[in-house]
């Protein structure tokens, strides 16, 4: 039980190791599905662990918080944690034969160990208690992001990778600087220690300039990081053009992570999430309804489909910040269960994309005609995740929603309330696109011989997500509740 | 304020915004990622100044109980972050050279022709 | 057999039918009896429930819950039973209909047409027995989207034009209005249960009330209150025994019966008398009848005329319910019912002048009453129901509407009905008259179209006629509904 948190982070990584080792396919596969796995069921132990013990620490090596690295996992991990391993396990058993059709044989091998590196830096983050090593792994996970991305069959996949890297990096420094400011003022890299050292130190109520640069660092380089409207301009390219795995897992994910990140640095740290009362909320609520309506918009033009979904990405992004700047606990469990039931429903959707690019061939709005003839369970699949993305009572994208709404009514902020159902109504524009082209529109002659119903092996992971969408949209008290702990446990400080 | 005394921020300051321009303002991939290294490294330098103490030694133990040294923890921390940097540059040197066998090209406006013409 | 049990069959047995209707696909004469089945066993279930002497005090049924106090909820009322009822019948005499006109005008893709009207149906019936807001929100989304492949079934640029323009208003005041006012409704009250005198009484102040019930009244687009009524003639692209039960029957009456629904189990009585807030929907809706009426004088094709009545028939609905005294709620709710089966007998007339004579428009129909007597002699009855001249069921409500507009002093919603109804003669009396007394134009030999279409739009002006001797059913209904002093 004890060494759990670190086998988290440690069998992934040993994982792309053996991967690189054998060079396999199909041995490299196996071994990414057996690390997801037991990942997954980890992340399920700690969830249970905490929802009956509580808090779980771990101290690296045997040293000391807050001399030595402690990971710390408490309600929010745990729910980001169900969240990423969750999508891994849920994409591996997918990843066989996707890869197959998208990636060359010899170069398959190399992206299930990028994929598990990414994932262990991401669940890295997820689990660590310290500043820094938030910041090696979130670097961890990038740099195999934008090797993954490259991996995309097209060249633009490349500049796109580029683009992605040079905004990742700058971002990430800008975290650095942040985070080594945060340093110089306390002396402690540990995230409770820090906010101990703050606050023991009166540094919080001080107005301390150096404390708000730090954040001013910090929270622009997250942003660019979570693609937070508008510093999201990597983000479209790096969806459209990676391998269909890549995008998945990362849409459901990375962005996630980092929301997460955001989380902890203004809410644990500066306990309670002054900063936000201060100024940061309105500050972020303005780029938060700018993403939603523009993203929104700009999706309904896209012809390339995963275009337009990372697009929605960029939209729905908006919502998890619009939720978090409210900062009260209904806005942030709002925001935090947005985090859960976006990951189902992009994962589900970008899922869609990889099984009609697997049979078209591309995913261009024309390639859909006829669609919901030849792969009636692919399509049927998009429509569910479509309703989710609208937020269609009965799916999950309704409860998220409904949260987001109430937490903003609950301000007396009516436009924004108004601004969060005309998003949803610019959601309903795209998606019904596709939908109507798929079964309304006849097929091409030439292409209905060549397709027909995706396989099996990504029907499978397909539809579990789909039935997740729809559970998790009649019965929400799981997230409900995970989500509800952790915004109270993060507002905590300031009662 | 000290202006002067503070003058390793002053560089510090200097490098950052010189690297961050010449990632904005140049076309060409190579150059670009020079100035991102220019730009990462100015943060090193941050890190080394802030544990820096004057007067003081390297962190080893002496006999001398009021020895007084410089802050070792910024010192490693930033060894971290230069594996992180070299890394990115790989990666972003890789992906040149990917780009230059698949275009024929490092120039970013030249390579929007290429995708826009398409 | 439970209550419980046949309120959830009302909803299964349609749904349960598109699935069987889809399955038999191949097989035609299998799939049309289906169809037929389908319709007549929840005709079935629906009369079982009326001779329930339980019905209407069972606590809710919950189907699901998504969030703590936001339920899915189903319950039984005296008008959603109505509403149930007129639409189950109705759709058992369309069904009939339909098989014949699909097949006499060899239309494609038979199968989605009924797949989807029995989603329909499976949606107005859910409709018709939600317990809270939120039920109702989906259905009424459900209604609309599988109404959609309906209106567009010719799949040409017209129908795909007017498909969306179909949805595009239906969702966007849906979502747009509908929605925020069900939000709104949730966060002042903790509830979207309907109640019998209102949820919101005590927690919403004048002003609230005015903007909330202008959120309803709008967000319920498919009641085509002006101007959110354009969606009805552009529907009309669809193919006729569409256009007859779905507009002329369950998608308006659905949009009504919300409106009813709202007002009376949402606002309650007491509560929108005493602020006045029903006179703003009493003016909007009797501005919709005269305006509705003006331009359906100018339209020349058959349906689009018809659609426009519609709209201006729908009107009397809402704003008979919006006067809210007993004697109006009785008139507008008889009025869902004598509307539904004079307006499907217009259409169902409408369609059988187009099997038979390809004619679509007003003024080709010259003479056509003595080829096809039948069909213009039902057309006629439900035109005298539309107008309010007796003997048929359009008389009574009118009657009542009236009666509730003196009852609450209200005289210019008695000038409103006395011009309307003039408006009403003027735009169908012509259509009556060429038919039968102009000269016979057309060079093309017809008789009546085939008899099963025939029979069906008989068998609506029958019943057009019987409600107005026999109009203790739906009477009865509407005296249990809570209204003040009613």
């Amino acid at each position: 039980m004890i060494h759990l948190p670190v086998a988290l982070v440690v069998i992934p990584l040993l994982g792309a190791a053996v991967c690189v080792l054998f060079r396999r396919s199909f041995i490299a596969w196996t071994v990414a599905l057996a690390a997801a796995w037991s990942g997954f069921a980890i992340s399920i132990l700690i969830a249970v662990y905490i929802m009956k013990i509580g808090t779980l620490s771990y101290s690296i090596g045997g040293w000391p918080p807050p001399w030595g690295i402690a990971y710390h996992i408490d309600y929010l991990n745990s729910f980001v944690l169900l969240i990423v391993s969750g999508i891994a396990a849920v994409v591996m058993p997918y990843a066989r034969t996707s890869v197959n059709y998208e990636i060359e044989e010899d170069s398959q091998a190399y992206f299930y160990c990028l994929l598990l590196i990414c994932l262990a830096g991401l669940l890295g983050i997820t689990v660590t208690g310290d500043a820094f090593n938030m910041y090696v792994f979130l670097e961890l996970s990038s740099l195999s992001s934008y090797a993954l991305i490259g991996m995309g069959k097209r060249r633009r996949a490349l500049t796109a990778a580029y683009q992605y890297l040079v905004m990742g990096t700058i971002g990430a420094t800008f975290l650095l600087i942040g985070i080594g400011l945060l340093y110089n003022l306390t002396g402690t890299l540990n995230i409770h220690d820090l906010a101990h050292q703050l606050a023991v130190n009166n540094i919080i109520g001080s107005h301390n300039r150096t404390l708000l640069t730090a954040f001013a660092f910090i929270i622009v380089g997250l942003s660019l990081k979570l693609a937070l409207f508008p510093l999201h301009l990597w983000l479209p390219n790096a969806y459209t053009y990676a391998p269909s795995v890549a995008t998945i897992f990362l849409a459901s994910t990375a962005t996630k992570v980092a929301v997460y990140m955001l989380l902890r640095f203004c809410f644990t740290i500066l306990s309670g999430g002054f900063i936000f009362k201060l100024t940061l909320g309105k500050i972020l609520l303005i780029p938060a309804l700018a993403a939603i309506l523009i993203a929104s918009m700009v999706a309904i033009f896209q012809y390339d489909i995963k275009r337009m979904l990372a697009y929605s990405s960029v939209a729905q992004i908006g919502y998890m910040i619009l939720g978090i700047s409210l900062a009260t606990p209904l806005g942030l469990s709002a925001g935090i269960l947005h985090l859960f039931n976006h990951a189902l429903m992009k994962g589900l959707l970008f899922m869609v994309m990889g099984a009609v690019n697997y049979r078209i061939g591309a995913v261009y709005l024309n390639d859909f005609r006829g669609l919901g003839r030849t792969m009636p369970w692919t399509m049927a699949a998009f429509v569910v995740g479509g309703m989710s993305l609208m937020g269609i009572p009965l799916t999950a994208g309704f409860i998220s929603k409904w949260y987001l709404v109430q937490a903003a009514l609950e301000k007396g902020w009516w436009p924004v309330a108004a601004l969060i159902l005309i998003g949803s109504l610019l959601a309903v524009i795209y998606i019904w696109r596709v939908v109507e082209t798929a079964y309304f529109n006849p097929a091409q002659e030439m292409e209905a011989e060549s397709s027909g119903e995706a396989p099996l092996s990504l029907l499978l992971p397909m539809w579990l997500l789909v039935l997740a969408n729809i559970y998790f949209g009649i019965d929400s008290s799981i997230p409900v509740e995970l989500a509800g702990r952790a915004a109270t446990l993060l507002l905590g400080g300031a009662s | 304020m000290n202006w002067v005394g503070h003058y390793n921020y002053w560089v510090v300051i200097f490098l950052m915004m010189s690297g961050f321009y010449v990632v904005i303002s140049r076309g060409n991939m190579i150059k670009k990622l020079l100035g991102l290294n220019i730009f990462s490294t100015s943060v090193f330098l941050l890190y080394i100044s802030m544990g820096k103490i004057h007067g003081g030694t390297a962190p080893i133990l002496t006999d001398n109980p009021n020895q007084v040294y410089s802050n070792p923890l910024p010192h490693v921390l930033i060894l971290t972050a230069i594996v992180v940097g070299v890394a990115t540059t790989a990666v972003g040197l890789a992906l040149v050279v990917r780009i230059q066998e698949r275009y024929g090209t490092i120039e970013e406006d030249e390579i929007r022709a290429k995708d826009d013409s398409l | 057999m439970s209550t419980y049990v046949l309120i959830e069959l009302a909803i299964l047995i349609p749904a349960c039918g598109a699935l069987f209707i889809a399955a038999s696909s191949r097989i035609p004469n299998l799939r049309e009896g289906v169809t037929i089945a389908t319709a007549a066993s929840l005709l079935a279930v629906v009369a079982a429930l009326y001779n329930r002497a339980d019905l209407f005090t069972l606590p809710p049924i919950v189907l699901a819950q998504p969030l703590r106090g936001l339920e899915l909820q189903l319950s039984a009322e005296p008008l959603g039973l109505l509403f149930a009822g007129i639409a189950s019948l109705l759709w058992l005499i369309t069904s009939v209909y339909t098989i014949s006109y699909m097949r006499s005008n060899n239309e494609s893709h038979h199968t989605r047409l009924y797949v989807c009207f029995a989603i329909a149906l499976a949606s107005t019936m859910g409709i018709a027995f939600s317990g809270n807001l939120i039920t109702l929100f989906l259905f009424y989304e459900s209604l609309t989207l599988s109404t959609y492949p309906l209106v567009t079934h010719k799949q040409d640029y017209d129908a795909i034009a007017g498909g969306r323009y179909y949805l595009g208003i239906l969702i966007s005041t849906s979502v747009g209005l509908l929605l925020p006012a069900i939000i709104w409704t949730w966060h002042a009250t903790g509830t979207t249960t309907f109640n019998a005198g209102g949820i919101l009484s005590g927690h919403i102040g004048n002003g609230g009330v005015i903007v909330l019930l202008l959120l309803y009244a709008f967000g319920i687009g498919k009641a085509a209150l002006m101007p959110i009524h354009r969606w009805l003639p552009e529907a009309m692209v669809a193919p006729t025994p569409v256009s007859a039960l779905l507009h002329a029957v369950a998608v308006v009456k659905a949009g009504v019966f919300c409106m009813v629904k709202v007002l009376l189990y949402v606002f309650g009585a007491d509560m929108l008398l005493d602020c006045g807030g029903n006179n703003i929907l009493v003016a909007l809706a009797a501005f919709t009848i005269i305006a509705a009426s003006l331009i359906a004088l100018k339209q020349d094709n058959l349906k689009r005329r018809l659609a426009y009545s519609t709209v201006s028939q729908l009107s009397y609905i809402t704003m008979a319910a919006a006067i809210l005294t007993p004697l109006s709620v009785k008139g507008a709710v008889f009025h869902i019912a004598a509307h539904a089966f004079g307006k499907i007998t217009l259409f169902f007339g409408a369609g059988a002048i187009y099997t038979a004579a390809h004619k679509t428009k007003v003024s080709e129909l010259g003479g056509i009453g003595r080829r096809m007597p039948w069909t213009m002699g039902a057309f006629a009855v439900a035109c005298l129901s539309m107008i309010g001249l007796p003997p048929a069921a359009g008389m009574l409500s009118k009657w009542f509407i009236m009666q509730g507009a003196f009852a609450a002093d209200n005289l210019p919603v008695v000038g409103v009905l006395l011009l309307s109804t003039l408006l009403n003669a003027s735009y169908f009396v012509p259509i009556v008259y060429t038919a039968f007394f102009k000269p016979d134009t057309t060079n093309h030999r017809h008789g009546e179209a085939p008899w099963p279409m025939v029979v069906a739009l008989c068998a609506t002006a029958l019943l057009t006629v019987a409600l107005f001797i026999w109009p203790q059913i739906p009477l009865n209904l509407a005296a249990q509904l809570p209204v003040k002093g009613g």
